[in-house]
């Protein structure tokens, strides 16, 4: 990474860095001042495509949790119940109650740990003025250790529901190969309980953060159900009545700019949001007395809209999910069958879920042999990019009197706020800044 | 203190975060290493040479042709992680389709996308010292590989099948036992047999051994239920390019 140049305010300059680090996936920034006021400001992802959505058509209908899981190394899961949410929806299956609860449990672990990576490697340098957690480690050992454990235990989850944490190789259509025994499920409540504590630490921990005013006034848009909604739900937005699955792409239209790999969505033709500050702003109600309790210490209300918050948003969701996972671990009966038979049949299946990083949506075509002939996925990052980018604009705008250097860097956490996933974009960065 | 670079191509991230999900033993490698270039986890970067560079990916575009030829340049071991960085990935099933076709179906301007017709390896372009397998790889090997570096012996990469795996940890053959199709008789070990123990064939992630039985294998998938179809789409995944190399002619 090459350092920012300095030049004085008000002539003509240019501010360069090689790569945007600590985020997930390779873009850039490109952002043209004049007299201190973005005219331009672009999110430029330049991460290469992979085409999922191409290669998918052909593909039997029981490949697709397989498959897209591979779009994310750090949220496979997300991808997983997705595409089964989708398929199942298609061939008219419910799953077993228990098994929906393993599904919720192993989304808990990865939430668990998508979380606690982001908190403790990828957003708190910025607000300790570190490059990455090596280095917070040296005054903050203690600290580094405790989220080190956290995002252990989510790993342990998942490892234990889904066999391995990257890429789990224990989800199919219809539920599971095979489910844990009681006496191992006994042994992780066991592990997680201690995580409870360190989740709770973190809470307090990131609400001592300093943090820049930023609000964002965007429509939200999040999952709704009859808990704090994970694996599945109804679709809620913060203005108005929410929409069907099977409406998605009526409402939310991806477009194509020529500076991004990654399509960008946009919400009944306006920006929006999702993720963590949507999902607390619209089902803040159904956390736990104990995470509700940890939000309200922390200094969060009954929404939060100011972006820079997000890592303490993150912090309560751990706590909630390792409830979560805790309830379901503790009222855990092997269930009767790991997997519900489904035969395909033709049709468009929709599914959504909430991964870390907010709804991720997958749609499937399949013709009468269980192949299909068509799918579309539409990632949290993708419909953030367009917020992302007006965050970008309201903060360039009122740090002009930075130098450069404070300026991007400013830039480069009002961009981590959004812990964005460019590889599922791709469907983050390299930053220039022309001030003229 | 010796360096340690990490590199990002075409991929999920899952490989190099591997490396991130080493809890217990990131702290210590830290002390035992310069960890000069990981964008993934570090905003600070340090200019090369390194004594070790590990490459996640595949190569996709003309800019990423030219960036795996210098990392080679600045690195004294390469060694290349994961399925898109050993056979081109997921990505690579382009190769054997029409990629302008491909990128028609995903973007409405297909002229804004620079892409190649193939994912490759880097060994493609570049000679390689050391490659692991695996959609992800495997944490236990990515640790002994680093360990290995740092004192100066070879590292343990096992080129036995994933059959071998489970006949040496005693779990029992899911075909045998129970008729379900498995890859294992022709897939690269080094997952610890991780399907087969969870009442699932091995879908081949880690790639194909180092003389897979093909010839055999196929009937067999055959005779425990796979259609023509079902058997070229099991090797039409992560690591198609080589087990497409491995068949000869479809």
């Amino acid at each position: 990474m090459t350092g920012p140049a300095r030049s004085a305010p008000g002539t003509a300059r240019t501010i360069r860095v090689g790569a945007l680090t600590r985020v997930e996936g390779e873009g850039a920034l490109h952002v043209e001042l004049r007299d201190g006021v973005p005219e331009v400001v672009e999110l430029n992802i330049y991460e290469p495509p992979r085409f999922f959505e191409a290669f998918l058509r052909g593909r039997a209908y029981t490949e697709p949790p397989d498959l897209t899981a591979r779009i994310c190394g750090i949220c496979p899961v997300a991808y997983q119940v997705s595409a089964c949410n989708a398929i199942e929806s298609l061939c008219g299956v419910n799953l077993d109650p228990d098994l929906m609860a393993l599904r919720r449990l192993l989304y808990c672990g990865e939430w668990i740990h998508s979380h606690a990576l982001h908190i403790y490697m990828l957003h708190a340098p910025d607000f300790l003025g570190a490059p990455d957690i090596i280095t917070v480690a040296r005054e903050h050992r203690r600290e580094v250790e405790r989220g080190l454990a956290l995002k252990k235990a989510g790993n342990r989850l998942m490892e234990l529901v889904g066999g391995r944490s990257i890429h789990p190789i224990n989800v199919r259509v219809g539920g599971f190969y095979s489910v844990p025994s009681r006496a191992d499920m006994a042994l992780m409540a066991e592990q997680l309980r201690a995580a409870l504590d360190d989740a709770l630490a973190t809470v307090s921990w990131v609400a001592g953060f300093d943090f820049p005013d930023l609000r964002v006034d965007h429509e939200m848009l999040a999952l709704t159900g009859e808990r704090y909604a994970i694996e599945d739900g109804a679709i809620a937005r913060s203005a108005g009545p929410g929409f069907g699955v099977d409406r998605f792409s009526e409402h939310v239209r991806e477009t194509q700019v020529p500076h991004s790999t990654a399509l960008h969505a946009t919400l009944d033709g306006r920006p929006h949001l999702t993720g963590p500050l949507a999902r607390y702003t619209l089902n803040h109600h159904q956390l736990s007395p104990l995470a509700r309790e940890a939000a309200r210490a922390a200094g969060l209300g009954t929404e939060c809209r100011n972006p820079f918050r997000s890592i303490i948003v993150r912090a309560v969701e751990v706590v909630y999910a390792v409830e979560e996972a805790l309830r379901i671990l503790d009222e855990y009966q092997p269930p009767r069958r790991p997997f519900v038979d489904l035969e395909p049949r033709a049709g468009v299946g929709h599914g959504v879920s909430e991964a870390p990083r907010g709804l991720l949506y997958h749609r499937y075509e399949i013709d009468s042999d269980g192949l299909v002939t068509g799918a579309t996925i539409v990632p949290p990052t993708s419909q953030n990019q367009a917020a992302i980018e007006g965050d970008l604009g309201k903060v360039v705008l009122a740090g002009a009197g930075l130098d450069d250097g404070e300026l991007t860097s400013l830039c480069e956490r009002a961009i981590r706020n959004y812990d964005p996933c460019i590889s599922c974009a791709t469907h983050f960065l390299t930053l220039t800044v022309r001030r003229r | 203190m010796p360096s340690l670079a990490v590199w990002k191509f075409a991929s999920c991230d899952g490989c190099q975060l591997t490396l991130l999900d080493c809890e217990d033993e990131l702290l210590t490698l830290a002390e035992q290493v310069q960890i000069a270039v990981f964008a993934e986890a570090s905003s600070a970067m340090v200019g090369g040479p390194y004594d070790v560079s590990l490459v996640e990916g595949s190569i996709t575009t003309p800019t990423d042709e030219h960036r795996i030829r210098e990392i080679r340049e600045q690195s004294g071991t390469l060694v290349a992680i994961g399925a898109c960085a050993t056979a081109g990935g997921i990505q690579a099933l382009r190769n054997f389709a029409d990629v302008a076709e491909f990128t028609s179906v995903v973007y409405a301007r297909p002229d804004y996308i620079s892409t190649l017709a193939t994912s490759t390896p880097p060994s493609a372009h570049v000679p390689v010292d050391y490659e692991l397998r695996g959609c992800p790889i495997d944490r236990g090997q990515l640790l002994d590989t680093l360990a290995a570096l740092l004192v100066g012996r070879k590292p343990r990469l096992p080129s036995a099948t994933v059959c071998t795996e489970c006949k040496r940890s005693g779990v029992s053959c899911v075909t045998v036992t129970e008729g379900i199709a498995c890859l294992g008789p022709v897939t690269h070990a080094g997952c610890g047999a991780l399907c087969p123990r969870h009442h699932r064939g091995c879908y081949g992630c880690f790639g194909p051994a180092a003389t897979p039985n093909m010839g055999a294998m196929i009937p067999l998938l055959r005779r425990d239920g796979m259609s023509g179809g079902d058997v070229d789409r099991a090797f039409a995944t992560f690591n198609v390019a080589d087990f497409h190399a491995d068949r000869g002619a479809p």
